[in-house]
This record gives C-alpha cells, structure tokens and sequence, in this order.
C-alpha cells in the first residue's frame, strides 16, 4: 500500500505543473509590466488587466485541481463525442449572436465574462481525435479512416475560419504533427513543407536560390537516406555542387562584364558602318544569359539520368526525389502566378510586407514593425523590469494579448526570450516524451494533441512578433491576458496530466 | 501504434523550429543595432533648450542689447488630433480661420515639415500663455515653447546693432549643419558680425514620451541632456549716450556721423540717418514692408557704404602731400580772385576772402584756388614723367589714409569708396590726352573722388594722431572675445608725421580764430576744447551741396575724432560743423552748453530736400 502510494504521488508530472505555474506567473507580470504606466499600479486593482488575470489564474488553478483530483480521468473518453457535437453547435450559434469584434463573430457576450468556444473547441478536437485514432481498428493508411481523422479537424477550422479568425484556425494545422506520429506518411508532411518554403523563397530570394535550395535540401535527403553510393562520395558530390551553383551567378556576372568590355572596346576600335551593327551586336547575348538558364540546362539533362537510374536500380527513394524536384521547379515557376492572380490583394499585402517585400510601417507593417523595434531594443539582458520604452507607452499594439512577446523581449532581452522559450520548448518535449511512454492509446494521442496546439500557438505568435510569420492573432498560451485562452490551456494540459496519472496508477 | 522513432524527429522538428525563433530573435537583438535607434526615436523626444544670446553692451558697461521672454505656440501637425478649434481660438485669443488656415497649410507643406514641430504663433502675451499652459494636454500636437527674444533698454544704434530672425532656407543652406529650421540667427550689423560668440551654444532635455506623444518622464533623469551654453556677451566701443545724443541731432536729416577714439581707432558713435530704431528691430518681421518700403531706405548704412564726394575736406589731403613731395612749404603764398582759371574761360570759383594767403589761412578759410596750385605743383612735378605718372604717385599716398579701399573695420559690409588713378582718365579721354588741369577739381575734393564718411572720420583721426591711424572698429576685446591683430596695428601713411602740425595749425584757425576772421568753421567752436576742424561743401547733382565737417578736439593729445555729413546740407559750417562740434562738446564736457544751437540742430527738417528715386 505504501508503495503504490508513493507510485500515486510520482505519477503526476510536477515538472509540467512547475512549468505551467511559471509562464501564468511570469505572464502576470508581464501584463502588469504592459499596462503600469496607462493603468492603475497596484498588481492586485480587480479593474486592471492585471487584476483580472490574477482572478484568471485563481480560477484556473481551482479549475486545474478540480480535473487532477476530483473529475475521474476515463469521463474524458467517453465525453469525446458529445462533447465535440456540442461545441461545434456553439461554434456554429456564435456566428450569429455575438457581436462584431474588430470584425470576427467569436465571441459568447455573457454580461461580465466573454468566452470564445474557438478556445474549448480545441479541447473537444483533441479529444474526439484521439478517441478515433485510438480505436484497435483504426488505420490511417485506410482511406475512409483518414478521411474521418481529417473531417474532425477540418469541421472546426472551417467554422472557425467562417467566424473571421482565420489565425486560431490554422492552429489546427498543427494536428498534422500528431496524425504523423500515428502513422500518417512523413513524405507528405515533408512535401507540405516543401511547398511552403518553395513559395517563400521564390517571392523573397527568386528562383535561382530556390531551385538551389531545392536541390540541397533533395541532396541532403538523399545523402541521409542512403542513395546512390559512398556515403562520403556522396556528400562530397553534393555539396560542391551546391558550392558551384552558389558562386554561379557571380562567376556569370563577371563573365558578361569582361564579355561587354571587349565589345565596347571592340566597338571602339573599329569604327562600325550602320549596316553592319546587327552582326556586331550578334554577340551582344553573352550578358543576357541568366544563371537560372544554365543551371535548368544542366537540370533537364540531369534528370532523365535519374529517373532512368532509380528505374533501374527499382529505387524509391530516388524517384520519390526526382518527383519532388519536378514538382519543386514547376511551383518555383509559377509562384510569381499564384501570387500575382489567386491570394485576394490584403493577403498579398501582409505577405510582402512579411517577407520584407515592400516597406509599410504605418499601415499593415506598423504592428510588426513596433514590435520587431520593443524586441530589438531589448539587447541581451533588456531594459529591465517596467523599464521599457516601448512596451510601456504603448507603441506595440495589443501588448498584453497577442504581443505580450514584446514586453519579455524588450524588458527582458534576449535572455529572458530564452528562459520562456525554453520553457516552453520544455513542456512541448515533456509532453511528447510522457505521451510516449503512456501504454493507452488515446492518452498518447491526446498528449500529442496537446503538444501540437501549444507548439502551434508558440511558433505562430512569437514568429509573428518577430516577424517571421505574418501578423496572425493568437494568444502565446498561458502568458497572453485573457481567461478564455487560460482556462482553456490550463484545462487541455490538465486533462492530460489527470489521464497520464491515471495510466501510471496501475503499474 | 509504435513510434518507429517518429517521436525524435518530431523532437528534432521542435528543436530546429524552436532554434528558428530563437535565432530570428538573437538576430533582432543582439546583431542589429538598429531597433535600439528606433526605439530611441520611437520613445524619446528632444527638446531644444536655446541658449540665451551674448549681451551685447557699449563702452561703458551700458546694456545696448539684452534678452527677454517670448512665448511661442509649436505645432507637429502629424500629432495633432481632433480637437475643440473654438476652445483652443479662444485661449490662444485668435480666429479659428487662422488655426485652420494655418493646418491646412502645414498639411500641404507635410513633406517638406516631415516629423518636426513648426512654429504657429510668435511671442504670445504671458497671459495667454499660461491660459494655453493649463489646458494644452485638450491640444495633442500643439506645445509651447519658451524663447528669448532680444531686448533694447536704449534707442542707440539701431543700424550697428543689426537684427536677429529665424533662419531662411538660404541662410540654412549657407551654413550648413549649424542651424536648424527655427533657429534664429544675427543677420546684420553686430549681431551678424559677431553670430559666432553671440549665439552660444544649444542644449537638449531628453523625454520619454509614450504613444499618444504624452511626455511621460525625463530621460535616464536627465543624465543624457546636455546643458545650452549661453552665447559670450559683447563689449562694443559705442558710447551709448553719444549715439543717441548723435541720432537726435540727425533726425531728419540724411546722412551720417561717425566719431573715432583716435588712440585706439575704437568708433564711439556710428550714426546714419535716417535709420532702423530700435522698437523695431525686437520684431523685424513685423516691420519688414514698413522698413523696405521707406525711400530714405533706412536699413542702408550711410556711414560705410555711402560714398560721397568729400568736398573741402580733402583739401588737407592735398596739402599733406604737397608738403610731403616738397612742392609746398606753408608759407607758400597764392592769391585768389574768387577762384582759380586753369583754361581760357575756364573758372574754378571760390569765395570771397583776404588774398594772397598762405597754407595755415587757406586751410582756415578752405581757398579752392590754393588746392588748385597745390594739385597742379604735385601732379606736374619734375620728379615724375608725365601727369600720369604724377597721378598714380598721388593716388598711392591718398590710398595710404584708407580711402579708395575697404578700411577693413570689424563691420560688415563696408564699401570702399574710390579714388581715380591714371587708368580712370586714359579709359574716359585716352592715353595721354588729359592733364593736371583736366582733373583740377581733385583739387577740393570733387569729380571723381568719393569717400564713405567713415573714410572721412578715420582721416581726421589720422591727422589727430599726426600721422597714423588704427583700423577703426566697433567691438572691444572682452572675455571669451578676441580681437584680431590689425586693430592694435599702428597704420602709417605715406605721408611724414611732421607735415601734420601744420595742417593741424590750419584747422585750429579755422575753428578758433573768432567770427568775422574768415575762419569757415567759427560756429564749431567750444570754449576751452581747443577743437580743429575742417569744412567742406560738397556738391550735389541731386539738388543743393552737401554739408561736410571733420573735426577733432583737444588740439594736444586729441581724444575725439568726428566726421559729420549732411546731404542738401548746404554749407559745411551750416549743419555739419554744428553737429560735429555738439558731439565733441557732448562727449568731452559731458552736457552742452549751446542750447539754442542743439536745438536748432534736432529741429531743423532737411527731409524736403533730399530727392531721391
């Protein structure tokens, strides 16, 4: 008895509760570092922002209790279904009687409290998930099964997306990563990001470095993948072709210099008569020759060859890598088109402006921008604790929500980003690792549900702060001011926590 | 399902991304300097503290140019949001049109104005001020700003001092990095001239503000501002009580008065009238249209840009240099029979006086014919070739009294009259084809001789101090004010210092011999001043002679040297001789005892005579 006891205690994770309890502090006060100067000092005033999340955190921390202690763990199996149908009710009813909020219709306006079911729905999707996935018969590899695993996920994001929160919706992308860990093909998953990269760097860098890129990232994944020969030949080969292909453009633009002075000089030397300067300006083509043409040339002999060896040798690996660079070139190709003739011309506008395209500090770069200058100014120690210029006075818009990043950047520094990172990037791993060693399945894919929605909020917010990710509204878990986003993060970890020390009773 | 070992590369995926963020912020923050900058520009606001301008003050500790307050309204027009225009017409006590005017043009302007606050309503009454000090947080992007303006406790030298105004585009462009829009700067006389010492140096308080461009609190508590040094105060030579007294005595009538320390070449009092009073140099602006509209356009400094024919006066020049050259000895006598015919038919007249005379008596009684004799003896001299030979000879030691040439004084825009050389005549009659009867009239100080009074002033001083003259100027050296070296320069002429008593015994006649003995300059005399002087009457194209006068005083160790000219003054000894010798009596014995002369001098109105375009 008293060993099994002591087992009871060991089981819960205090590491993740010790976590979870420094971002809430840490977030608190950084909401009273970003409203001190605007509002009323006192950490404690019920009117302040800082206030309220202190109720926020009081209530979220009975609400944690109550699910470790109170509420048995195998309720959350059987609630998945009807659970997951009535929130998708309230997503659906909240189109049409909230309010208008800086345009999206989210909201549930319950006199003092608003609450946003986009926020539950996360809970319910990560339930019901994996209570299909952790089904003995399940296969994703089957059709009809992926198709269920996908509906669950695509449901919600559209409604969400018809609520005009396109950004809490893409959260659900991250989902991906957990149908991967069950199974879902790796390739797919890579082609996806491939993609996005592809379409990224062709608006940025241009084709040229993207096809570059393209064929490094291939090389890399073929070298590690062991294909074609000596390992060490292999990567020898790759990367002085990389290295060629790098130096190509300057070798290339040095060329036609020296190509176009001999022509002038030529020009000069010999005095030209009218009919004659067609022929003369015959060789006028040699500065025309862009690096991309070249390198395609050399392309299209090389992959036939390819083909024809993974045809060969019946390797899959290289046809799958072969396939991928045909695709890769075509989509470099006509990024310029998609860009130009499908994304509506705001989507247009906040991607150039993302990617450094175009300069709009005061319009749809200004938030970015404020918020790239509290970070920066931050150094590697930052201003201190309530010293901070920027976040203080109000340059950074929504500072104690979705740009709370700023004021740990800014006060903080580089340091501080660090430690909160760290501590996230630490209970993403815990997570992951204690789902790993869960014996049931549905508390292993819950476990990855949960680490996929925290790590999707944290890249997607801190990218956006920093400008990595286009400006996208979502709260960084825990930290962000808001009881709707707490209690839904404190409730998705909790569950977790009562479901793993649930497994752990028992052995 | 089993990982197959998915867990780490979704572990690795975590890290790689984690590093990406990690990275884009280590590059933000540590590798780019920049957004320190732009926070900087972002949170912190500078302001101007200007420092107060150098006192400028006379020779005697009087304060000719001080400071006061001025109050002034700044607007940013990016700053500025909606607001209560009739509130804010109402405090700062003007039309709403003109507030709104006044946007309206900024917004135009808003490319070339760019982040700065431009200046909406100068020197506001304290008052209003303060009404717009309790209630301008109602007014984001409006602010007040705190100025010193110039103040003048005395009405002397309005011209001297010159003016300070906000700097124009030109004047930015001119200099370039010293001065910023709404800075103000000295643009002429002693203000412009001494800009340097005058304007100090300006400072910053550094505030934080927050979004809404609400000061919040000073900067590192102020550990970063930088204090405005105050510009260095000027000691300039005038003599306060005998510029004003000097400008009473020229009040309408045009011309100048320029009186010299001869031991020092210091300029006690520099007047040309009609000229700038003081009221209107605090606010120039206001004035401009009045001032530039004037016809006797009294921002033009007579005394050193005007050049005038000195008429008699220069016949001492003359006679230096006859004595000089040896073709004149003082008791040299010419006669005179109302004048000097230098052609069949050809007169040079003069007046009526005792004849023959000698050199003391023609200086006494300014004979025109003797001067003629005199030029014609220098010019002809045996010494030299030809006339022209003669003349450049001559022209080189009247040069050496400073005329012809800029004197080089500390005062700005001095113009250099000028003095003819052979070259002149061979253009006009060709190459030996003139001679020293064709340029007679040099003789008295005519035809192609023009001097500013300045010129004539620093003359007198020459011959006061027998022979050498220092290079008049109007600042003393003072702390933290340095004087260049040419002014403690002894200037020598050309002319031998022992020549000088002789000429000087002439002008002591000319004064002091009594009404009635011929002396042309009787009413000039001071009782125990032993004043010497020298009347000339210039003539004029534009209407009636020019009234000239020099004159120093005491005889022995002379501590004043004047030079008084009064166009369409008539006769020397009609205005300039009397105006003259007051500011000798002024600055010597301190109060006049000629009332009914110094009246009759303030009173007198020659403005009807004067023509002008």
């Amino acid at each position: 008895m008293i060993e099994q006891h002591t087992h009871k205690r060991q089981s819960i994770d205090w590491a993740i509760i010790g976590v979870y309890l420094a971002l809430v502090l840490i977030g608190w006060l950084n909401i009273y570092a970003s409203v001190h100067s605007s509002e009323a000092t006192s950490l404690f005033d019920w009117t302040s922002r800082t206030g309220k999340q202190f109720v926020w955190i009081l209530t979220s921390l009975g609400l944690a209790t109550f699910i470790l202690f109170l509420l048995p763990p195998r309720l959350w199996e059987g609630i998945s279904i009807p659970f997951y149908i009535v929130v998708t009710f309230l997503l659906v009813v909240v189109i049409f009687v909230s309010n208008d909020v800086k345009g999206s219709h989210s909201w549930f306006d319950l006199g003092p409290i608003r609450f946003q079911p986009a926020e539950i729905s996360k809970i319910s999707t990560s339930l019901l998930l994996s209570f299909v996935l952790s089904q003995q018969n399940f296969r994703l590899s089957r059709f009809k099964d992926f198709m269920l695993a996908a509906a669950i996920i695509v449901l919600p994001m559209l409604i969400i997306v018809a609520e005009s929160e396109t950004g809490s919706a893409l959260v659900y992308t991250g989902f991906i990563f957990v149908l991967y860990r069950e199974g879902f093909s790796g390739w797919w998953l890579g082609l996806i990001g491939l993609v996005i990269a592809l379409f990224i760097s062709t608006l940025t860098v241009g084709s040229y470095w993207s096809v570059v890129g393209l064929i490094a990232v291939l090389l890399l994944i073929a070298t590690l993948s062991g294909t074609g020969g000596h390992p060490w030949r292999r990567t020898l080969a790759g990367a002085l072709f990389i290295l060629c292909m790098a130096f190509l453009p300057a070798l290339l633009e040095w060329g036609s210099n020296l190509a176009e002075a001999h022509l002038d000089y030529l020009n000069h030397r010999i005095w030209v008569p009218q009919e004659h300067e067609s022929a003369e300006n015959f060789w006028t083509f040699l500065p025309e020759i862009k690096p991309i043409y070249i390198l395609l040339a050399l392309l299209a002999g090389a992959t036939p060859f390819l083909l024809y060896l993974a045809y060969r040798e019946k390797n899959r690996t290289v046809a799958i890598l072969a396939g991928a660079f045909l695709l890769g070139v075509a989509l470099v190709f006509s990024t310029d088109y998609i860009f130009e003739n499908v994304l509506q011309p705001h989507q247009q506008s906040r991607i150039e402006v993302l990617l450094g395209m175009k300069e709009d500090l005061a319009g749809v770069g200004y938030n970015v921008h404020q918020s790239k200058i509290a970070i920066g100014s931050g150094g590697l120690l930052g201003k201190g604790f309530l010293q901070g210029t920027q976040t203080t006075f109000g340059f950074v818009p929504e500072q104690t929500t979705d740009f709370i990043f700023c004021t740990v950047g800014e006060e903080w520094g580089f340091l501080g980003c660090l430690v909160i990172i760290g501590l996230y990037t630490f209970l993403i791993a815990r997570l992951i690792l204690d789902a790993e060693r869960c014996r049931g399945n549905f508390t292993r894919i819950y476990g990855y549900c949960v680490a996929s929605c925290i790590f999707m909020h944290l890249f997607i917010n801190v990218g956006m702060t920093v400008g990595l990710m286009p400006v996208i509204g979502i709260p960084l878990p825990l930290l962000s001011y808001g009881g709707s986003s707490l209690w839904a993060f404190t409730i998705l970890i909790f569950i977790f926590l009562a479901l793993y020390r649930n497994e752990k009773k028992y052995f | 399902m089993k990982s197959d070992g998915r867990h780490i590369r979704l572990l690795i995926g975590l890290g790689a991304a984690v590093l990406l963020l990690l990275g884009k912020i280590f590059t933000l923050q540590i590798l780019d300097d920049g957004y320190k900058e732009d926070a900087d520009r972002n949170a912190t606001i500078y302001e101007t503290i200007y420092p107060t301008r150098g006192v400028i003050y006379d020779r005697n500790g009087v304060i000719l140019v001080g400071n006061k307050v001025a109050y002034d309204i700044l607007v940013n027009p990016r700053e500025v949001k909606a607001f209560d225009t009739l509130a804010l017409a109402t405090v700062l006590d003007v039309d709403t049109e003109f507030i709104r005017n006044r946007l309206a043009e900024y917004n135009r302007r808003l490319r070339t104005i760019g982040f700065q606050a431009v200046t909406m309503i100068r020197n506001l009454p304290a008052e209003t001020y303060m009404r717009f000090d309790e209630v301008k947080y109602q007014f984001p992007g409006f602010r007040g700003q705190v100025r010193s303006i110039r103040d003048y406790p005395v009405n002397a030298g309005g011209n001297l001092l010159g003016y300070v105004s906000e700097v124009n585009q030109a004047y930015l462009d001119s200099h370039p990095g010293e001065y910023r829009s709404g800075d103000y700067a000295g643009m002429t006389g002693i203000e412009a001239a001494r800009e340097k010492e005058l304007r100090g140096e300006k400072g910053y308080h550094i505030y934080l503000r927050n979004s809404r461009n609400q000061i919040e609190q000073s900067f590192k508590d102020g550990a970063e501002d930088k204090e405005a040094v105050p510009g260095h105060d000027i000691v300039t030579t005038i003599d306060a009580a005998l510029q004003q007294y000097g400008q009473e005595l020229m009040q309408n009538k045009v011309g100048s008065l320029v009186a010299i320390e001869p031991a020092t070449g210091e300029i006690l009092a520099l007047v040309s009238s009609p000229g700038i009073d003081v009221s209107m140099l605090a606010d120039i602006g206001k004035h401009w249209n009045e001032i530039s509209n004037d016809p006797y356009k009294p921002m033009y400094n007579r005394a050193v840009q005007a050049s005038y024919p000195p008429g008699s006066v220069f016949k001492l020049v003359n006679g230096l240099i006859g004595l000089q050259e040896g073709v004149l000895r003082p008791e040299m006598m010419y006669s005179c029979s109302h004048g000097f015919t230098y052609a069949a038919g050809h007169k040079l007249g003069c007046h009526g006086h005792k004849s023959p005379l000698n050199m003391e008596e023609s200086i006494m009684m300014s004979c025109n014919a003797y001067y003629c004799y005199v030029l014609k003896n220098i010019l002809d001299n045996r010494k030299y070739d030809n006339v022209a030979e003669g003349l450049d000879a001559w022209h080189e030691k009247v040069e050496s009294f400073g005329f012809g040439r800029k004197l080089g004084s500390d005062f700005p825009a001095e113009l250099s009259g000028s003095i003819p050389t052979s070259k002149t005549y061979n253009r006009s009659y060709g190459k030996g084809r003139w001679n020293s009867t064709t340029v007679i009239s040099l003789s008295i100080g005519q035809g192609e001789i023009l001097a500013t009074p300045l010129h004539l002033a620093n003359f007198c001083a020459t011959i006061a101090n027998r022979g050498h003259y220092y290079i008049p100027h109007i600042i003393k050296a003072s702390d933290g004010v340095e004087l260049d070296s040419r002014f403690y320069e002894k200037q020598y002429t050309l002319v031998d210092t022992t020549h000088f008593p002789k000429v000087i015994k002439g002008m002591w006649r000319a004064v002091n011999s009594g009404a009635g003995m011929g002396g042309t300059a009787w009413i000039a005399h001071v009782d125990s001043l032993d004043i010497c002087g020298k009347t000339g009457t210039a003539q004029n194209p534009r209407g009636a002679d020019n009234s000239v006068f020099i004159c120093f005083a005491p005889m022995d160790n002379p501590k004043i040297a004047v030079a008084c000219y009064v166009e369409n003054g008539g006769f020397g000894a009609a205005y300039a001789a009397p105006i003259a010798s007051l500011i000798v009596e002024k600055y010597l014995k301190g109060e006049v005892k000629r009332l009914p002369l110094e009246q009759r001098m303030k009173e007198s109105n020659l403005m009807s005579r004067v023509k002008h375009d």
